[in-house]
């Protein structure tokens, strides 16, 4: 589909290239040099920010704020391990750690709940099949603000406040609506004669759900856990709620921390964590640049 | 009573058994986690409840308040206000830059990675400090200005510029809605193009008479997404501005988490979270509405 795609268009050209006269062939060139010219400036500006704060981690303060250059001219190398642990009586191993393991539980959570659910709405006949699934489609528009103030105080009576539950949780039973329905149009996708021999072999639904159906799942799911580590890793707004000691901190509640707590900040060591923060995502980017478009694209042109 | 029902029926009763075995976690936590906080926001917006087990009803108060408050009332305007600059400035760069993309250039893959990255990192913490520094007095961008000889000023504390800092930060991270643009301009007939330049269009009649009727309905998809996303604006607001200055950038969901978390106010932060799903879905409505009069769906799209 996407070799099909991307080919159409570059024969079209060639086509209309060889018919083209010399000057036609020109402007042509022309105008791809200009587009280039173009993007490739528009695009430095866009990243430059980004690199300006890996860069800025080995600068010494004052510089960092002195000049717009990307290198520095004096290389300091001590920003890193003074913002290491520049909160007190914590590491930002600990800050790493907890975000790692809020993130990992969602996903696990998540991947499971969300596989569940979607086989019993792609493969099975049920009463008020229907209405479940409208349900799911409205809880996916709602935005959570709404559930805000309510759910803070059903996570107090249910003593999960200040801890990782009420970030967690959740996921293991389908709380991200939108992946079950990604999950549940992906296995639409996939025959239906892989059931109907399997069923004839003696196969259970539970074991077909694992065996058969889960390895052909694997690019849906692993759309479903990029997207879920990136919310959750990035996500503000939930541990600012529920999270209140230093120790539970996830790695963007003690950025934040990281600002309040000195007036006089040392900028090199609060921008080495930052780029800190930020790694593990532009790194996973890199590792599956695919799964991240598909996942955009596919979730984009259906949604 | 079982023996009475037909082999057919046992099997249909047995395979709807399965399935809400297979359901149960989704509908566990449907319950728990998302109709009962549902309801249970209904009923704390009609009440005054602030932690204290004695709790009044007050009718329609909060929502009379939601409406007539300056701070609530600005919250609105500088929401809309930012979601009305923020989108389409972002969609039109996405839709921009897809295009210059997709007439088969060289070196895709790399100028797709690089403008998507902001969108990957542009949502979280570390970003929003950094802008805060980029556009502070001493930041990077007067020193670039300073370059050119020209004087800058701390952009996020003025008033006149701080909302549009944010419109930026959110216009810089294109990159998703880029990528959808790609993918719908790829799905257009090369051969409407060619037949077009044969009958002497330009560039621009181009765009306007082939390519934006033809990607429409993602044009469509990507305003709806965005314009959701842009009134749920939160951790931005709050690490670069906090909602200042003047409140300038007070956004509805800051209002509504310092209404709850910081003075208490669990039933008024309720009916300001509803009177903002009713926004939200207002605008939703006549984006829909509208969409049959700009939107061109083409019976059998190749």
């Amino acid at each position: 589909m996407t070799v099909s795609t991307e080919v159409r268009p570059t024969i079209g050209r060639q086509g209309l290239f060889s018919r083209m006269s010399d000057s036609a062939k020109t402007r042509t060139y022309i105008s791809a040099g200009v587009r280039h010219l173009f993007l490739a400036a528009f695009g430095i500006i866009m990243v430059y920010p980004l690199l300006w704060l890996v860069f800025s981690t080995f600068k010494p303060n004052v510089e960092i704020f002195s000049s717009a250059s990307l290198l520095p001219q004096t290389w300091e190398f001590s920003h890193w391990r003074q913002g290491w642990s520049a909160i007190r009586g914590h590491t930002f191993g600990t800050f790493f750690l907890n975000s790692a393991v809020i993130s990992g539980l969602s996903i696990v959570g998540t991947l499971i709940s969300c596989s569940l659910a979607a086989y019993a709405f792609s493969r099975f006949r049920f009463p008020l099949k229907r209405v479940w699934f409208s349900i799911l489609l409205v809880t996916m528009m709602l935005p959570s603000q709404v559930l805000m103030v309510p759910r803070y105080i059903l996570f107090v009576n249910l003593g999960w406040i200040d801890s990782f539950a009420p970030l967690t949780v959740p996921n293991f039973f389908g709380s991200s609506a939108f992946f079950i329905f990604l999950i549940t149009q992906f296995i639409r996708g996939i025959p239906y004669d892989l059931d109907e021999s399997s069923f004839i072999d003696g196969c259970s639904r539970v074991r077909f759900l694992w065996s058969i159906l889960l390895p052909l799942m694997r690019p849906a799911l692993f759309t479903a856990a990029l997207f879920t580590f990136m919310w959750t890793w990035q996500d503000f707004m939930g541990p600012l709620i529920y999270i209140t000691s230093v120790r539970l901190y996830p790695m963007p509640l003690a950025l934040n921390l990281f600002v309040d707590a000195q007036a006089a900040v040392n900028w090199g060591a609060l921008h080495s964590m930052m780029v800190f923060s930020i790694a593990p995502i532009i790194i996973l980017f890199f590792f599956a640049q695919r799964y991240f478009v598909e996942g955009i694209v596919t979730t984009g042109m259906k949604g | 009573m079982k023996s009475r029902l037909s082999p057919w029926q046992r099997k249909r009763l047995s395979e709807a058994g399965t399935a809400y075995g297979f359901l149960s976690l989704w509908l566990i936590g449907l319950f728990t986690f998302t109709l009962w906080p549902f309801a249970h926001s209904i009923h704390l917006a009609f009440t005054n409840y602030s932690f204290d087990p004695t709790y009044e009803y007050v009718g329609f108060a909060n929502f009379i308040r939601g409406f007539t408050d300056g701070l609530s009332l600005t919250s609105m305007n500088v929401t809309a206000r930012f979601a009305i600059v923020s989108v389409p400035l972002r969609l039109a760069v996405a839709l921009f830059v897809a295009v210059l993309l997709n007439k088969g250039i060289r070196g895709l893959g790399i100028y797709r990675t690089v403008y998507y990255i902001p969108s990957l990192v542009g949502s979280g913490v570390a970003v929003a400090i950094m802008w805060r520094r980029i556009f502070g007095r001493r930041g990077l961008f007067n020193n670039v200005i300073a370059l050119f000889g020209l004087q800058g000023q701390d952009w996020i504390a003025n008033p006149d510029t701080a909302r549009f800092m944010l419109v930026l930060l959110s216009a810089w991270q294109f990159g998703s809605a880029m990528l959808i643009f790609l993918a719908a301009l790829k799905q257009v007939p090369q051969e409407m193009y060619e037949s077009a330049e044969i009958d002497g269009a330009g560039v621009v009649r181009q765009f306007f008479g082939i390519t934006v009727p033809l990607i429409s309905p993602v044009i469509f998809f990507n305003l709806t997404m965005n314009i959701i996303n842009a009134f749920q604006v939160f951790t931005q607001a709050k690490i670069i501005t906090n909602g200042g200055p003047m409140n300038e950038t007070m956004f509805m969901v800051l209002n509504i988490y310092n209404q709850a978390f910081r003075f208490g106010n669990m039933g008024y932060a309720s009916a300001l979270s509803w009177i903002l799903l009713l926004i939200i879905a207002t605008f939703t409505a006549i984006n829909f509405v509208s969409s049959r009069y700009w939107v061109y769906y083409e019976t059998r799209m190749k």
